[in-house]
């Protein structure tokens, strides 16, 4: 089982790099980009055969280590 | 005085802040791998600057969580004071132990420079031979210590006194020019309720004795050994 995992910013949460890339399409001529949030995607490939062990599982991974509460949320699938 | 200072896979201020406070105290530190189950009994623990495992994931995130850390958090909490330099703060802040984190500086540009900075809290471990609202010249070199937490949280340090330092201009303002990463409230350093444990973004080792250019960061040593002599 896999589990795709995506960690966003919180909405309010300045993104440096996000308006740098926002600033970069602009400057190569993309019109009506109005905002870019940069995140993180990352896959971990699991031995648990179970959905429901492998959601709890996968949701401690975040809190504990892959997403930092204060800033970022995230969101997974399992497939 | 024992002092211990934690070595990561990509520290590299630990050498710096061990001559600091041998140089200070006149007493050998321990140097303690990340690896280690055990931090050696001591007055104080540092965490020094550096990019411990390549700031993988994010800054501090993967040594917050090495197998030293869980001796030192279990310490910190059980009354040992401890220090966290850049890289050093940023752990801090992935363990907990200090509230917030330290985002990408807003310019995205790494900063290596003398800054300027108020010592708002002159009464922790670590700032007791300084004077409150004392102006300090002391180095920073990072690119993530652009300080963030939630609106409560910082009403929270703020009137608690735990933001300790704070970016300012040569004449003690807190403008934004005079903030190097964009941190909120020009926030340098802040420690925890019992003010033992302090991580700041600048390098007091950096400017320890008039050979390196100054002295303003020599007080930080001078306060804990202070402290432990008291």
């Amino acid at each position: 089982m896999k589990a795709r995992i995506k960690i966003t910013l919180k909405t309010g949460v300045l993104d440096p790099q996000g308006k740098a890339i926002l600033n970069a399409l602009g400057a190569l001529g993309f019109a009506g980009v109005e905002d870019v949030r940069q995140g993180k995607y990352i896959e971990v490939d699991l031995a648990e055969t179970d959905a429901s062990k492998a959601r709890e599982t996968v949701d401690k991974m975040c809190r504990d280590l892959l997403a930092n509460m204060v800033i970022e949320n995230y969101a997974f699938e399992l497939v | 005085m024992k002092a211990s200072v934690i070595v990561f896979p990509g520290s590299n201020c630990d050498r710096d802040v061990k001559v600091a406070i041998e140089a200070v105290t006149g007493k050998p530190v321990n140097m303690i791998w990340h690896g280690d189950a055990t931090v050696p009994a001591s007055d104080v623990i540092v965490l020094p600057g550096g990019f411990s495992y390549g700031d993988y994931l994010r800054c501090g995130a993967m040594a917050a969580h090495s197998p030293i850390m869980r001796d030192v958090v279990r310490k910190a909490k059980a009354g040992t004071p401890v220090l966290g330099i850049c890289n050093g703060f940023q752990v801090l802040c992935e363990t907990e132990l200090l509230p917030g984190t330290l985002q990408r500086n807003a310019s995205l540009q790494f900063v290596c420079r003398d800054v300027w900075l108020r010592v708002e809290n002159a009464s922790t471990f670590f700032t007791n031979q300084y004077r409150k609202n004392e102006i300090i010249r002391v180095p920073v070199g990072h690119g993530d210590g652009n300080y963030f937490a939630a609106r409560e949280t910082l009403d929270d340090l703020e009137s608690s006194g735990r933001v300790v330092l704070r970016y300012v201009d040569r004449h003690g303002k807190a403008t934004p020019e005079a903030n190097p990463n964009g941190a909120q409230r020009n926030i340098a350093g802040i420690c925890d309720p019992t003010g033992r444990v302090l991580g700041l973004m600048p390098h007091p080792e950096r400017l320890f004795e008039p050979a390196l250019g100054g002295t303003d960061g020599r007080r930080f040593f001078e306060s804990m050994l202070t402290r432990i002599a008291a």
